[in-house]
Formats: C-alpha cells, sequence, structure tokens
C-alpha cells in the first residue's frame, strides 16, 4: 500500500500544472447550453489544445494513437485538469470515453486508425446509440433492426436519450442483427455516419430546461458492413467492454470537482451565516469526509486495474452507487446553503442541481448496479 | 519504487490472512459464545498470546523489541480483529505500547478514557489506563454489549493525544465488522429458502445486501488512506465511515437474518452491541463530522 508518486509521476504533474496555468487564461468565454454549434466549437478546440501538447488519449494504448501513460498518470492528469477548473470532455464523452476505447479493445486495426485519430485531434465527435424507447435497463431488448444487403447493413428503428446527437458526427450503435436468437446473441455493434440518409434526430428538453439528448429514428439507413466492430452478433460482449469503461473512470474528473464546489459551498455558507446552523455545517463535514474517501476509492480502483491489465473491474459499480448518491446529497447541501435563493435559476448551482438528478439514471441506474453488485460481486442467486 | 499502488502488499496479505488464522484457531465462534456466556472479555492466557504474536508491539521499532511496522499494517491486523470480535481493550493496549511496562508483551492490559463523559470500558480487567497516573475507583454499569464491561468513574480524564490513532485502530475494527455482518448475510441470504427461492434471489435482500458491500468498500479505501497519510481529517472521516458502515451493516444483516436475527443465539447482535461502543470511543460521528468541517474552510481559506 502506497499512495506516494514517483518522481516521474510528480515531473509530469508539474509539466501539466505549468502547461495549463499558460492555456487555460486564454481559452475563449464558454458558450451557453443551448448553443449547440458553439459547444461543439469550444469542446474541440479544447481537445485540439490537449492533443497538439500530447495530452490527448493520454492512457490509451500507443498502437490507438495514445500515449500509453500508467492509469496513475491518467488519474494525475483528470486531477489537475479538474482542479485547475479546466473544461471537462464534454461533447468528447462518447468518442473519449465510450466508442474509443471500444474500438482501442474490439477494432481492427485499418478502424483504430480510420477513427481513433480525429477523435484525439476533437475533429470528430461521438453519440452512444443504446437505449430504446423499449430497451433502458433491459437494454439486451433493444430492436432496432439491420439487415445486411450486399456490403451495407440496412437499419431501421428508433433510439432514445442519445446525448450530443444533434453535433455528433458518428454514432456508436446498436442493432439487432438476428432476431431469432437469444436476446444477448443477435446484437452487433456498428459505427454509424450521423449524416447517412435517413436518420432523424428530434432533440429532447431535459428537466434542466435545455436539449441535453435527443430521439435518433433510423428509416432504412446504410452502414457499411465494414464499419461493424467486432463480430457480427457478438455486439453485446463488444457493448459490455464499453459498459465496464464507462463506470470504470468516466466519472473520475467530477469528484475532484465535486471537493471544489464543496469547498465553496463552505465559504458561502460562512459568508451568509449559515455557516452557524450545525445541522448543516455538520452535513457539509461529512460530505467533505465522503467526497475525500471517493477519491480515494477511484485510486484504489485504479490501482486494481493496473494490476489486473486495465480492464476496469466490478469496483466501478460500487462506485457509481456511492458517487451518484454523494453528488445528490451535495447538490441538496447546496441547496440548504442558498435557502430560497436555491430556487433561482441564475444560480449556477441550482442547474447543477437539477443535472445530478440523472446521476441515479443514465449509465445504468442504481437499482441495475446495485443488481450488479449483488450477483457479480457478492454471488447472490438470480430471481425467478 | 512503483508508485501509487494502494492495493496491500503481497506481505501485508500474507500479514492479515496470518492474523485471521491465528484468530479463527485461538478465538473462534465457540471460543467467542463461550466468553460471552462466562462474562469475561479478556483473557489473560490469550492476552499474552497476542502479546507474545507481536499484536501490540506491531509499531514499535525492532531494537525495541517490536516488528517495526507502520500504521498500514496496524490497520490489516485490526480489521481482523473486528472481524472476529476478539474483545478487550485491544486500541488502548496498543497504543500503550512502548509507554506503558507489559503492553507490548500483552502482560498488562490497558484501557483509556475513550468515551466521552463518565464511562469507562474494561476497567476492573485493566492494570492501567493510557495516560492516567492510577486506575480510578469505578462503580460498575451493567453494558449493552456483554464483552465491553463498564464502569461510571467520577473524574474521568481524557484521550488526549491518543485520539488520533485511536479513532483509526477503532475504525479498522468496526471495518472487520461491518466485512463479517456483509458475509454473515450473504451467506444466509444463499442459504435461507422462501416461497420456493434463496431469500438472496429477492431484490430487496440483494439490495440491502449490495448497500452493506458499498458503505464498507468505501469505508475500507478511507481507513486504509488515512493509515497511509496518518491525516486528522482522512481519520476523521475514515471513523466517520467506518462506524456507519458497522452499525449499518449489523442492522442489515440483522434485517436479513430475519427473526433469527433478533435472537441471542445468532452472532449479529454481538456486532450491533459492539459496533454501537465503538461508534462511541475516540472519535463521535459529531466530533468527526465537525473536525471535517472545519478542515473544509481551512483547506478553502
Ligand atoms: C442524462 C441522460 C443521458 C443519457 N444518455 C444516453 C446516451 O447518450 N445514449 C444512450 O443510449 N442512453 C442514454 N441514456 C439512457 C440511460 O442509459 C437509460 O435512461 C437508463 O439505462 C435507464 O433506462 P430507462 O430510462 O428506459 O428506464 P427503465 O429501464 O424503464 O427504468 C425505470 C425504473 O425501473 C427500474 N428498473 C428497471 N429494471 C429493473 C430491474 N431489473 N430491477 C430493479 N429495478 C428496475 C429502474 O431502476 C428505474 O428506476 C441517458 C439517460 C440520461 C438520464
Amino acid at each position: 500500500m502506497d499512495l506516494t508518486y514517483t518522481d516521474e509521476e510528480q515531473e509530469f504533474r508539474a509539466r501539466l500544472r505549468e502547461w495549463l496555468a499558460k492555456e487555460l487564461p486564454a481559452l475563449p468565454p464558454r458558450p451557453s447550453p443551448d448553443d449547440w454549434p458553439g459547444r461543439r466549437a469550444y469542446d474541440a478546440g479544447w481537445q485540439r489544445r490537449l492533443y497538439e501538447a500530447g495530452y490527448a488519449g493520454l492512457h490509451w494504448p500507443l498502437d490507438a494513437g495514445g500515449r500509453g501513460a500508467t492509469p496513475t498518470q491518467h488519474l494525475i492528469f483528470l486531477e489537475e485538469t479538474e482542479r485547475a477548473g479546466a473544461p471537462y470532455v464534454g461533447a468528447n464523452f462518447v468518442g473519449l470515453l465510450h466508442a474509443g476505447p471500444t474500438i482501442a479493445a474490439e477494432g481492427t486495426a485499418a478502424q483504430r486508425a480510420r477513427w481513433l485519430p480525429p477523435v484525439l485531434r476533437g475533429d470528430e465527435m461521438w453519440c452512444q446509440g443504446f437505449s430504446e424507447p423499449d430497451a433502458g435497463s433491459d437494454l439486451a431488448s433493444l430492436r432496432t433492426r439491420a439487415v445486411r444487403d450486399g456490403d451495407d447493413y440496412v437499419v431501421s428503428g428508433s433510439k432514445i436519450w442519445t446525448s450530443h446527437a444533434e453535433v455528433a458526427d458518428w454514432c456508436e450503435l446498436l442493432v439487432r442483427t438476428d432476431p431469432g436468437a437469444p436476446k444477448h446473441r443477435g446484437i452487433t455493434w456498428l459505427a454509424m455516419p450521423m449524416d447517412a440518409p435517413g436518420i432523424t434526430v428530434r432533440p429532447l428538453r431535459t428537466l434542466a430546461g435545455s436539449a441535453e439528448f435527443a430521439e435518433v429514428f433510423l428509416d432504412e439507413v446504410r452502414v457499411p458492413v465494414e464499419n461493424r466492430v467486432g463480430a457480427e452478433n457478438d455486439g453485446w460482449r463488444v457493448t459490455m467492454v464499453t459498459l465496464s469503461f464507462e463506470r470504470g473512470t468516466a466519472f473520475v474528473g467530477e469528484v475532484v470537482a465535486c471537493r471544489r464546489t464543496l469547498a465553496l459551498l463552505a465559504r458561502a455558507a460562512k459568508e451568509n451565516g449559515r455557516w452557524d446552523d450545525p445541522v448543516l455545517r455538520r452535513t457539509l463535514g461529512r460530505l467533505h469526509g465522503e467526497l475525500g474517501a471517493l477519491w480515494r476509492l477511484t485510486q484504489w480502483n485504479v490501482s486494481e486495474s493496473q494490476r489486473s491489465g486495465g480492464v476496469p473491474g466490478t469496483g466501478g459499480s460500487v462506485f457509481k452507487l456511492a458517487y451518484s448518491h454523494a453528488r445528490q446529497e451535495l447538490y441538496d447541501a447546496a441547496a440548504q446553503v442558498l435557502g430560497a435563493g436555491s430556487l433561482a435559476l441564475d444560480e449556477e448551482w441550482v442547474l447543477d442541481r437539477l443535472s445530478s438528478l440523472s446521476y441515479t439514471i443514465a449509465a445504468g441506474t442504481s437499482q441495475i448496479q446495485r443488481n450488479i453488485v449483488a450477483e457479480r460481486v457478492l454471488g447472490l442467486p438470480k430471481g425467478r | 519504487m512503483s508508485g501509487v499502488d494502494f492495493q496491500p502488499t503481497g506481505e501485508q496479505r500474507d500479514l492479515r490472512a496470518g492474523v485471521r488464522d491465528l484468530l479463527a484457531g485461538r478465538y473462534g465462534r465457540e471460543a467467542l459464545r463461550a466468553s460471552v456466556e462466562a462474562g469475561v472479555a479478556v483473557d489473560r492466557r490469550l492476552w499474552r498470546e497476542l502479546g507474545g504474536a507481536g499484536f501490540f508491539a506491531l509499531r514499535l521499532p525492532e531494537a525495541d523489541g517490536g516488528v517495526g511496522l507502520g500504521l498500514p499494517e496496524a490497520v490489516l491486523v485490526f480489521e481482523e480483529a473486528g472481524r472476529a470480535l476478539l474483545p478487550g481493550p485491544l486500541v488502548a493496549t496498543f497504543l500503550a505500547a512502548g509507554v506503558v511496562p507489559g503492553a507490548a508483551a500483552g502482560t498488562a492490559v490497558v484501557t483509556a478514557f475513550d468515551l466521552d463523559g463518565p464511562l469507562v470500558a474494561h476497567l476492573a480487567e485493566a492494570d492501567a489506563v493510557l495516560g492516567a497516573p492510577a486506575l480510578p475507583e469505578g462503580e460498575p454499569v451493567r453494558s449493552v454489549d456483554p464483552l465491553t464491561p463498564l464502569h461510571r468513574v467520577a473524574r474521568p480524564g481524557r484521550a488526549g493525544p491518543y485520539r488520533d490513532e485511536g479513532a483509526l485502530l477503532t475504525a479498522a475494527l468496526q471495518l472487520g465488522s461491518a466485512l463479517r455482518t456483509l458475509e454473515l448475510a450473504v451467506a444466509h441470504a444463499r442459504r435461507r429458502e422462501q416461497f420456493g427461492q434463496p431469500i438472496g434471489a429477492f431484490q430487496a435482500v440483494k439490495h440491502l445486501c449490495a448497500g452493506m458491500l458499498v458503505r464498507a468498500e468505501v469505508a475500507r479505501t478511507a481507513v486504509y488512506a488515512a493509515a497511509l497519510t496518518g491525516d486528522g481529517a482522512e481519520i476523521a472521516a475514515a471513523k466517520l465511515l467506518a462506524d456507519e458502515a458497522a452499525v449499518q451493516g449489523a442492522r442489515d444483516c440483522l434485517q436479513v437474518y430475519g427473526g433469527m436475527g433478533f435472537t441471542w443465539e445468532a452472532d449479529v447482535h454481538l456486532h450491533l452491541k459492539r459496533a454501537w461502543v465503538r461508534a462511541e470511543q475516540w472519535r463521535t460521528a459529531a466530533q468527526a463530522e465537525e473536525l471535517l468541517a472545519a478542515d473544509l474552510l481551512g483547506a478553502d481559506g
């Protein structure tokens, strides 16, 4: 057990800090939540800067265009960028954290060469077309059909809750290729170009008021067979790779951000006098302890995946359960600090409070995570 | 140097396994139940054996006859003691090693003023109170935990400089208890059948167990991290989270056990009662939260 950094890691951190101090003041102002072209340009611009400085795809393998950094260096990167208040991955989320790692792990050399460099450069954005109106938690029951026609799959059906669909160039799409097979065995993973004929995107407004996700209707969309990652009907296994990445490392930076928010919250409480309320003060103290422990849990999980060769384990589900709960508690505490001020939408924290409500739903609901933990970690039997 | 590797090393795992084996052999379930029935918390012979095995002298330098290990190893050892429900003033005697004669070797039993207010644990069994010049007089008080006898004293002292390390080692005991009640609950949920299937197949039961695991794993990383950094705020967080993992874990285990969980016969109540005692020792939830709150403002300004 050791939490000390090597000289090399310290140096990596110092260089990164220096770079961030130089780079961040030069960034343009952040676009408003509804300005999608502006958001895309902003997120792409940041990714481009990371790429040029050698920080893009830090922990990806070298043959995927990455820098082959250790998980610890990656963690330092996430910690420092967040601490400095750098932009988050934003619209690059799916490309960098889901589709990219999946292609790196499961794609052919040609597929990696085609899709990964533009993701790392910020040139191309991806979205995730998994969920359907009738296939949410029970994702494997998805029905969007793909029928082989020569060198193409012809895809029809609809997806829902597709984040960033409006600005994405590509969609990692799950389709049913064998309707006769058991539900997990007839699914295929495709990379679908979002400008293909037959795709209609209808934005959906979230409870926070902005259009973060969309419905995507697919009407005989032709997707080349060469865009298939993994074998036909092997898409469920390929997907599980993606989901384990999603739950394993996707929220690391956010924990650091939460700790920063909490510190600001404490200062605000001190200023408006609510700090003198022992119940609220103790709530904030407890959150400080919890978020600190969650940061340690990410280090624990990273050490574990480092030992097991890079694949995130079920620790991701444990982390996501604890983190999504803590994040919601954090913003409930923010509301207590703001009092009636928490009703005014011009407070940044109020919008963050609204978006925190999605954390126990997106990327596998808390109930589903508990099922996973109970069955796969604790070995409890499946129900009838 | 390999850099950040939070996982226990092979040697640390071996140490933990060794202590687990030692306690399974020397203080297994039968011994536990026998001491409950006899109402005897401290078995002097066992205490000396623990001393002989280096339990109390773990952190003393080898030059002073100790084992020369650190807090990270100590928490792994205490985790096992918590799992086994090993009774007695383990933390106080450990902290007294090198300070109170005989503590390191396990020939002395040392308790502490680790509870707020007039109650002192294990007073009648102790040779000394950590940091106190003499053993105070005390009136016996019936204790909720059959293996933590209590006395009321007129003028209690203070835990003073031992508070942080005492809280950390107590958190490690809580962690072991939380992991144990989780194991008990899961084993029971797989075995016990109702409505024609193991109760563990019911989601309500599954989710109780999953919640226990999440709390225990978060507490585990908090305890290990605090042992590595020795930071006061991290220790407070570790105590807070481990107290909760142990107390709530025992409660949930009791629920999974059903009527059996409410019996004297099942061990669940022993875990719960001890967890309640430990939650009051060294640093309570209120104190930990206040300390963390102060740290939060300090870290900010
Ligand atoms: C902000 C946000 C962004 C998203 N982005 C994307 C995206 O980009 N791409 C994408 O494909 N999807 C996306 N999703 C969809 C997300 O993955 C699904 O919402 C999620 O998997 C739940 O599916 P559902 O909404 O159909 O709910 P349902 O599956 O209908 O669940 C409803 C309720 O039933 C419970 N439930 C269901 N099954 C069980 C069970 N077996 N045991 C116990 N309880 C159960 C659930 O926990 C939940 O409380 C996003 C969702 C949100 C909120």
